[in-house]
């Protein structure tokens, strides 16, 4: 079997599940099927030799993200009772936005498929590790350093809202 | 394709399947024989001399009970949960390196079934999504006691699993390799990682019993609270695997905890032996450290009592994680003098 023909069946169930989650009625399904849609995207990337983000993607995105998600529809306990009744024009409003939306898209990929035919890496181990990390600490190291002080600062804001506050004594 | 590799590869994946069911069918046997040694009785002698069929007639009996699924459970995700415990503890050990290479037939076959340059992440993945066989079982039970397990779970794997992810990373900086495989080889004979890293170690160790759910840290499945946490509605087969997967994923920590801390297949004086004796010599080896490794994960089930479910997670995020930082950022520095990147 082809590259190109496991690269289009996949990319064919990714798109799949991706529907799945949107079409699920059940909120819990809908997240089991996102991680499905995820472990298909990391397929898609061993396909191009990307064994490192492949892996990155399920560490942080199916195995810890989607935990919590899971995690908090689990201790919300969803149901049809719960449901927020939504008033038909929001639903027709939303309905004409992701319309307009869909037809941006459209126009914005319609010459983009001409230009990239498959764009295959010509080295064929650059997405290992060794490579990567040495893109990323000589070739990429500011752009690296900037969204890791990102990342502490999302952390310090987590913490700050994560505690309890004093109480006010006068 | 070269056919040779894939027959080889075939093999060695079916026997290490075996492998994995029947250690994890007779560590049932010995926990069970261990207990009764520590709490002085004589434990299972029923069936066969010394009780020695005993993992036979439980499985027997697994199966042939009511296979039940509670009113108004998600039938379909009930199924899935047990079979995704399982699958999970099985795939771990694809990227476990068994032996030196044997050479048979006139061809070399290394005992790993893959060799992928992420090996060390690739079980962290795999780690980390076995807690959704637990979450799925738990919520598709639709019990209260299930879900509480569930959600105990899920919240235990994710605080033990960034402590532990820190001090492989150590492991890591010491080897310079993700791959399982440079990391054996780096401690050759009997350089082991232990002799270097000991608080690595035990908070490896520690990590490692709270993410196979094994005492004392089974307040995911704790009966004096839970009734049995998230297999409570469980029965027949699926309980089976349940219970089968914990002690595949004790197999399998034991091993990965072998290859980290004590050197794999490495044993003192295996420079003298060459070929296929080593190979045979070397295999032994890292059983012995696996059987060992798991009989001190029993002994401690049958010695310390459960923690409260505050303790643990105070344990967890207070001082499991900050101790391995502090261990990382040290082995850091002194890794940066070896290398001379630091001078005075």
């Amino acid at each position: 079997m082809s590259i190109e023909l496991l690269t289009l069946i996949i990319g064919g169930l990714t798109i799949g599940a991706a529907l799945m989650v949107v079409i699920s009625k059940h909120p819990i399904r809908s997240v089991l099927f996102l991680i499905v849609t995820f472990f298909l995207i990391s397929s898609l990337y061993i396909l191009m030799n990307a064994q490192f983000l492949a892996i990155v993607n399920i560490i942080v995105y199916a195995g810890a993200i989607m935990v919590l998600f899971l995690f908090v529809l689990m201790l919300l306990n969803l149901n049809k009772e719960s449901e927020p009744n939504t008033p038909k024009i929001v639903l027709i409003s939303s309905v004409v936005a992701s319309g307009i939306l869909l037809l941006v898209l459209i126009a914005a990929f319609k010459d983009s498929i001409h230009l990239s035919h498959v764009h295959l890496p010509t080295e064929k181990n650059i997405g290992l590790v060794k490579n990567l990390g040495d893109l990323l600490f000589h070739k990429y190291i500011v752009p690296f350093e900037v969204s890791s002080i990102l990342f502490i600062a999302s952390m310090v804001g987590a913490i700050l809202l994560a505690k309890r506050e004093k109480p006010i004594i006068d | 394709m070269d056919t040779g590799l894939l027959i080889e590869k075939i093999i060695l994946a079916t026997l290490l399947f075996v492998v994995s069911l029947g250690i994890a069918a007779y560590s049932t046997y010995f926990e069970r024989k261990l207990a009764a040694w520590i709490q002085d009785r004589v434990g299972p002698d029923r069936a066969g001399p010394f009780g020695i069929l005993q993992p036979i007639a439980d499985g027997v009996k697994m199966f042939m009970k009511e296979d039940f699924t509670p009113t108004n459970a998600d039938k379909w995700l009930f199924i899935l949960g047990p079979g995704i415990a399982m699958f999970t503890a099985l795939m771990t050990s694809a990227v476990v390196p068994w032996g030196t290479d044997v050479s048979l037939f006139g061809r070399t076959i290394a005992l790993q079934v893959a060799d992928v340059n992420i090996g060390i992440l690739f079980i962290f993945g795999i780690i980390s999504i076995g807690v959704y066989g637990i979450m799925i079982g738990g919520w598709a039970s639709n019990n209260k006691y299930s879900r509480f397990g569930a959600i105990r779970a899920s919240s235990q794997m994710i605080s033990y699993e960034l402590a532990m992810g820190i001090s492989a990373i150590t492991i890591i900086m010491m080897s310079g390799s993700l791959g399982l495989n440079d990391i054996v080889k780096a401690q050759h004979g009997m350089n082991w990682n232990i002799f270097y890293q000991p608080v690595c170690f035990i908070v490896f160790f520690v990590c490692a019993l709270a993410e196979t759910n094994r005492a004392p840290f089974d307040l995911p499945e704790c009966e004096s609270e839970l009734i049995g946490g998230y297999h409570t509605e469980y029965s027949s087969m699926k309980l089976g695997l349940f219970l089968f997967a914990e002690y595949v994923g004790m197999f399998v920590s034991s091993a990965v905890i072998a290859i980290l801390f004590f050197g794999g297949y490495n044993f003192p004086g295996m420079d003298s032996f060459s070929g296929n004796t080593l190979a045979i010599l070397s295999v032994v080896a890292f059983f012995t450290k696996i059987f060992v490794l798991i009989f001190i994960f029993m002994w401690i089930r049958w010695t310390i009592p459960r923690f409260r479910f505050d303790q643990l997670m105070h344990l967890g995020w207070k001082v499991l994680i900050p101790l391995s930082i502090i261990n990382m950022l040290l082995t850091g520095i002194v890794i940066a003098f070896n290398e001379g990147w630091i001078k005075f």
